[in-house]
């Protein structure tokens, strides 16, 4: 398979930044979720939030996005801003389902108005395996497929940032561990934040783990676990850092 | 087939049911006329019924154009702008509160005994559905897929954001909502036409209807009912089958 321009872990890692995240309080009505949390992102690698559900995992990632606002700064540390710079993979696949593969792929600069790359959203489909279903409608595709083309279009973007929370939970167990690998492989050299509630995720494909716990939530532990992604996860190391992980989980509890 | 086996033996059961009535009561023609008699002056007298159904028909589609036009405009409008939302969802509200038939005698008297007082009256019917169901759907655009879009857009102006997350993601979301408005628009449209020409036209069904029940000439009532009847049927089919064509992704399925 060739290197596409944007995939490659050189051509990403040019604009690459990490984010200096500081004192983050985000509140609905009066109930705290975040009282100031600082976090830093390093640059060019996956960096994992790993916290139980309802914790306030995917409120931090869409103040990360600028999606709500709060007190405290959200900095990329080359301190350019950074609308235009972000892309993000939701929990649900988000796919339009009036709209093909191919075109939702291509969404990004159809919201833009910008002329679409017809060739390289193609290419993009063809990376994650789907050159077929370019015509097909999201209805026709399965979960996992679904899955993929999500993941094609969050590539398309070509963002130095992603952002992506929980996007694997809603695939059976084979296909998230697929999904993990082509992600792992493809989002190379890009500075990810990922928010997940499953250690096994956290663990196969991150560079640091930091875990979540509490109400308001705090960042209770940060893990750094060794080794290249997307890692083997019936190894004894793996098993260990699992284990420091429930225990990490379970402090607050 | 099995289907239209049922509907063909459902109908002739329940004209046999009616004709065999009139004959067993010996109730007047022009009090009650069997549906042979119907059918006799449906035939003798097509030309006629025809021609005032040339004049419903066109205050129906008129009255579905413009007021699923307005209908559009105005969810739009009340979605996008706060101000039309403070003034715009309590004058709908009330819209629907006053009764058409009470506006009907006022329609009449400002726009005349012709076309525009009934297709006025099919819009003010219309408008209604369109603009509620459409502004339901507008409203309720999956959150993931608007958080996805503004990020995709957040180098835009604000202006130009919100037009392009109008055009691109909510718009197209609303539309099998729009689509469910169209469907209770298409079935009362008739209402509204018919109901003008009652208050005051000198063509269409609803006058001939009148016309022929001054002249206790039931055959022709009911003959021109039944051609209205159908004509009414038959739009909703077509506006239907053509919303099902347009919206393919929509899941479609009934009760198993």
């Amino acid at each position: 398979m060739g290197v596409l321009p944007g995939t490659s872990p050189e051509a990403s890692a040019e604009g690459g930044f990490g984010l200096a995240l500081r004192g983050l309080s985000v509140a609905y009505g009066a109930r705290t979720i975040l009282r100031d949390l600082s976090l830093d992102v390093p640059a060019g690698s996956t960096t994992c939030l790993l916290g139980p559900s309802g914790i306030g995992k995917s409120t931090l990632l869409r103040r990360v996005a600028g999606l709500i606002d709060g007190p405290g700064t959200v900095q990329a540390t080359d301190g350019r801003p950074l609308a235009g710079r972000v892309a993000l993979m939701g929990q649900g696949d988000g796919l339009l389902p009036w709209l093909d593969a191919l075109d939702n792929v291509l969404l990004g600069s159809r919201l833009r108005g910008e002329r679409a790359d017809r060739d390289r959203g193609l290419a993009m489909l063809a990376r994650v395996g789907l050159a077929d279903a370019a015509e097909s409608r999201p209805a026709t595709l399965s979960g996992g497929m679904r899955q993929r083309v999500a993941l094609a279009r969050t590539l398309m973007e070509d963002c130095p940032l992603v952002l992506m929370d929980e996007p694997f939970s809603a695939v059976d167990a084979l296909t998230r561990l697929r999904l993990q690998d082509l992600a792992a492989e493809m989002l190379a050299g890009r500075t990810v934040l990922m928010v997940t509630h499953d250690p096994w995720e956290a663990i196969r494909i991150s560079h640091a783990i930091t875990v979540m716990t509490g109400d308001p939530a705090t960042i209770s532990r940060t893990l750094k676990p060794d080794g290249q992604t997307p890692r083997a996860i019936d190894t004894d190391s793996a098993r260990d850092h699992w284990r420091q992980l429930m225990e990490a989980l379970g402090e607050m509890a | 087939m099995s289907r239209l086996l049922t509907a063909v033996v459902t109908t002739f059961v329940l004209l046999g049911l009616w004709q065999g009535y009139v004959w067993l009561s010996g109730i007047e023609p022009f009090l009650l006329p069997g549906p042979i008699a119907v059918i006799e002056t449906l035939i003798a007298r097509h030309e006629l019924i025809l021609r005032h159904l040339g004049t419903t028909a066109q205050e129906i589609v008129l009255g579905l154009l413009i007021g699923t036009t307005l209908g559009i405009a105005a969810a739009i409008l009340i979605h996008a702008i706060p101000a039309a939302r403070r003034i715009g969802l309590p004058l709908l509200v009330i819209s629907q509160a006053v009764p058409v038939f009470a506006l009907a005698p006022l329609l009449v008297l400002w726009l005349g005994y012709g076309l525009w007082s009934k297709v006025a009256m099919a819009v003010l019917i219309i408008f209604f559905p369109v603009t509620t169901a459409f502004l339901d759907g507008l409203r309720r655009t999956e959150p993931g897929m608007l958080d996805l879009a503004s990020i995709m857009s957040a180098t835009l102006s604000p202006f130009r954001r919100t037009v392009a997350l109008m055009l691109h993601v909510r718009i197209p979301a609303a539309l099998p909502a729009l689509a469910s408005g169209l469907r209770v628009a298409t079935g009362v449209a008739p209402i509204g036409a018919v109901v003008g020409e009652w208050v005051g036209s000198s063509a269409g069904l609803g006058y001939l209807m009148l016309h022929a029940n001054g002249r206790m000439q039931i055959d022709l009532l009911f003959a021109a009912l039944f051609v209205l009847a159908l004509f009414s049927v038959l739009l909703w089919l077509s506006v239907d089958a053509l919303l099902r064509r347009a919206l393919p992704w929509q899941p479609d399925s009934f009760a198993r």
